[in-house]
């Protein structure tokens, strides 16, 4: 009887003290923790569905590129002294237009091309952070822009970034089915009388903007993170595209913020004291998802080798790939 | 005066960058034709924290780029083959980044150095530094002058390397490994954000100009040495960082070779009877790629 009365209380202690221990003091109460949350939820989101396209058309390469263009927009937004927001929009989008312009949608040339827009950016990302160190004599604009910092998004950001997710979302929302089939085999969609060229370009841009979003959270570099990692494990789990895109949003979600959680702790943790990077804390996240994902997967798809029936949306899709005419 | 671009103490910078051009113009050649850029892209990142996590432990950069070369490259001969390759490719580059992330907060006050060793610096090597990097790109030469037959028709067609019995499986790992270690090479000179820059900028004009491999490779080589020679003299006026010139000059490559290319393909379809396939038979292709992405 004694000890019924007891555990009641100190399990309530118990339970104050692990929450306490999870979400250290100040945690709920801090701006920059809430615009971070609000932020990193808004990308999880966009991120999700333009993750699920880009694997599907195995297009990781370009994806990854458009990270760095970003990093070109935000360096010189640093320069100019403008929101950082707006440069990686900016750059993000003109990346878009090269790549599409230079024809990164056939397959054959497509890695050189995603590579050669790769280059070209990061050379001028390269004199652009330089003139910066010059004319600021701030050395850290480098390691801003590539690596981010999502406790340092001002509490004016996270209202544009709301407004662009959303467009983003619109965009995708209105070219979802299309774009799907454009996906799994161009021709068929062509056939359809699918406006190919446009349709792209719709996709092209709905990346653009969640790489700039998720630039912003965890840097232009580590944004491929947010964008390949939740929707290829997504696209393992589930057994359609669309539900890879709910999976993928949840994956994301819970890896963003379970990062802001684990790096606002991190600020005692040695060695310096001065708190571990979020970028650091999601990117490694995503990738722990990623693998138990796989892990889960395999079992799946093991048992039904090379027939690509049934199985993952992935599995799905690559046998429809096979299956049909070579692309370009 | 006599503090020129081409003084003596500038002798290292010279020697280093010469043997990083060669060894990234040859391995470039196949970066190339295997269409294997994003490759040639994830692995300097990677390497960028071996140098970053270099800095922390206080051991050489050399030693740092390499162990994590290394690493990228294992990782993708491990796991780059089954499924998409193109998402293990990217997650490892970003798993490898993220950790350089975190060294980079660790020793935040090397700031400087970090930027160089992301965009390069041009006159950072002394003449001692030499030996190990010439090593190291000769021991790249003698393996990719070891599987260069292979290597090719691997490229080419995969199927027809399948059925002399060598497995392109391995062709690949050895690939990915010399791959390696022309990032070693050429990351303290050229800054792990553009030496995919030097491998595929000159390479892409060599591929669209020369008409057979082995002129292709040593036309890629002498675009190569073009490319950082003209970068370091450039950098060593303007103080630019390097890079800057080595990834613009890459898309100036790119384009000349783009450019004569389609020059070639409409006077083949001007030309009477010259209806046959545009410019198909000169370029080398990246061959149909392994598995099912």
């Amino acid at each position: 009887m004694n000890a019924t009365a007891l555990s009641v209380p100190v399990v309530g202690l118990a339970g104050a003290s692990v929450l306490h221990s999870i979400f250290a003091p100040g945690f709920f109460t801090t701006g920059p923790v809430t615009a971070a949350l609000v932020i990193g939820a808004v990308v999880a989101l966009v991120s999700a569905p333009a993750g699920v396209l880009t694997v599907m058309r195995s297009q990781s390469f370009a994806g990854h590129a458009f990270s760095e263009v970003t990093a070109t927009g935000g360096s010189a937004a640093y320069l100019a002294g403008v929101a950082p927001l707006l440069g990686y929009v900016v750059g993000s989008l003109v990346g878009a237009g090269a790549m599409g312009g230079l024809g990164v949608q056939r397959a054959r040339n497509r890695d050189l091309v995603a590579g050669i827009v790769l280059g070209a950016t990061l050379g001028l990302t390269a004199l652009l952070l330089y003139l910066t160190t010059v004319s600021h004599s701030t050395t850290g604009a480098a390691v801003t822009v590539l690596f981010g910092s999502l406790f340092s998004v001002s509490s004016g950001d996270w209202l544009a970034a709301v407004a662009l997710g959303g467009a983003a979302l619109g965009v995708v929302t209105v070219t979802w089915r299309p774009l799907l089939l454009s996906s799994v085999s161009p021709e068929l969609a062509a056939a359809r009388g699918v406006r190919l060229r446009l349709l792209e370009s719709a996709y092209l841009a709905s990346v653009a903007l969640s790489v700039a979003l998720a630039a912003m959270t965890v840097g232009a570099i580590l944004s491929t993170a947010l964008l390949i990692g939740p929707a290829a494990a997504a696209l393992r789990l589930a057994k359609s595209p669309g539900r890879a895109c709910a999976w993928a949003a949840v994956i994301g979600l819970v890896a963003v913020w379970t990062g802001i959680v684990l790096a606002y702790d991190s600020y005692d943790w040695p060695p310096a004291h001065q708190g571990w990077p979020v970028s650091f804390f999601v990117v490694f996240l995503v990738l722990a998802i990623y693998v138990v994902a796989q892990l889960f997967g395999r079992a799946g798809s093991r048992r039904r080798p090379g027939t690509g029936q049934g199985g993952t949306a992935l599995s799905g899709v690559g046998s429809l790939r096979r299956r049909g005419p070579g692309r370009g | 005066m006599g503090l020129g671009p081409f003084s003596s103490f500038m002798t290292g910078t010279w020697l280093e960058a010469t043997v990083v051009a060669v060894v990234a113009g040859v391995v470039g050649f196949f970066v190339v034709v295997r269409g294997a850029a994003f490759a040639a892209h994830a692995i300097p990142q990677g390497a960028f924290t071996g140098a970053a996590g270099a800095a922390l432990a206080g051991v050489s950069t050399l030693a740092g780029v390499g162990t994590f070369s290394l690493l990228a490259v294992a990782a993708m001969a491990r796991w780059g083959r089954r499924a998409r390759h193109d998402v293990v490719t990217a997650l490892i580059l970003v798993g490898l980044l993220g950790l350089g992330s975190l060294f980079l907060s660790m020793s935040s006050q090397y700031s400087e150095q970090t930027f160089s060793l992301l965009f390069g610096e041009p006159l950072a090597v002394s003449t001692a530094q030499v030996i190990p990097s010439a090593s190291i790109g000769v021991a790249c030469l003698v393996l990719v002058a070891t599987i260069y037959r292979r290597l090719l028709l691997a490229s080419v067609a995969p199927e027809l390397v399948a059925a002399r019995g060598v497995s392109p499986e391995r062709v690949e790992s050895w690939f990915l490994l010399s791959l390696g270690a022309a990032t070693t090479l050429a990351l303290p000179v050229v800054g792990a954000l553009l030496v995919f820059s030097l491998m595929i900028g000159p390479a892409s004009a060599a591929r669209s100009l020369a008409r057979q491999p082995l002129s292709a490779v040593a036309l890629s080589v002498g675009l190569a040495l073009l490319t950082v020679w003209a970068s370091i003299v450039a950098a060593f006026y303007s103080n630019w960082p390097l890079g800057f010139f080595v990834g613009t000059l890459g898309v100036f490559w790119y384009l000349l070779g783009r450019g004569v290319q389609l020059r070639a393909a409409r006077s083949l379809a001007t030309a009477p009877g010259g209806a046959g396939g545009p410019a198909s038979g000169r370029s080398l292709g990246p061959g149909p790629r392994r598995g099912s992405g």
